[in-house]
């Protein structure tokens, strides 16, 4: 569990409501996903699937549970990276909660096995994504292009 | 989630050691942090809780076990906010100064 997971909390002056489009619309995410976009119907059991600008697949896998706007869960797989696919279905699960003024994001995405690769990679992009995903609900503008 | 608090929690080196050690190994238990460290439990406690209250730390329960994971979330914001937009007008500056030196070298 140790070693195979990371938790990202934040805290967006939002509705749980506008922050669970934010999470699932191609718009959207195009816009704080620097260019990828999601493709899924959005239900237990659906495909999921995030395609770079280019149109090559970047990552896929399916939609365990989906609870708007409260709880998302997928299985999730990256494609295009060999090493990094070849560890298999990662878990992540995406938490809304509302608290006092602001909406609560927890995203917890966990993978089975130890010193995964795929969650040091993934650990690396979570935390500008949130950044430009908070800052584009509260502001209207993603904060900027990737750094690094 | 303000920034102060996030500064008031790194303000201090016992938390930051607590910080460093989620680093090395994420998803600690208390007592698994506390190994080791010459403060008691009841400092881990304390600090544990102004670090969860800045957000730079999430606790998950597992079972009847509480752990530990560091969040990088605010760090990151800190470092948008408050070390690349100081830090881009600098390193383009030097990167002027390069190409200015350069080609006074070549004239």
């Amino acid at each position: 569990m140790a070693g195979n997971s990371f938790i990202y909390v934040t805290y967006i002056k939002t509705t749980p409501k506008d922050l669970w489009t934010a999470l699932i619309s191609p718009e959207f995410t195009q816009k704080y996903w620097y260019g990828i976009r999601q493709e899924s119907e959005w239900k237990p059991g659906a495909e999921w699937k995030m395609i770079f600008p280019d149109g090559r697949i970047a990552d896929a896998g399916e939609v365990v549970e989906c609870d708007p706007p409260r709880r998302l869960v997928l299985k999730w797989q990256n494609q295009f990276k060999p090493e990094l696919k070849e560890e298999g279905y990662s878990r992540c699960v995406f938490e809304i909660e509302p608290q006092e003024d602001v909406t609560k994001l927890t995203i917890t995405h966990t993978i089975d096995r130890e010193n995964s690769k795929f969650i040091q990679a993934v650990s690396q992009g979570w935390p500008s994504i949130l950044s430009n995903l908070k800052s584009l609900l509260e502001t209207g503008k993603t904060i900027m292009p990737m750094r690094r | 989630m303000d920034d102060d608090a996030v500064f008031r929690a790194l303000a201090d080196k016992s938390r930051r050691l607590l910080l460093d050690r989620l680093h090395r190994r994420n998803g600690q238990t208390l007592s698994e942090l506390c190994e080791g460290l010459e403060m008691t439990r009841q400092a881990v406690t304390k600090h544990l809780a102004i670090l969860e209250d800045a957000n730079l730390v999430a606790p998950l329960r597992q079972g009847r076990e509480k752990l530990h994971f560091i969040n990088p979330v605010p760090i990151n914001e800190i470092a948008d906010r408050w070390i690349d937009k100081f830090d881009r007008p600098r390193l383009g500056a030097l990167s002027d100064l390069k190409k200015a030196l350069e080609e006074k070298s070549r004239k």
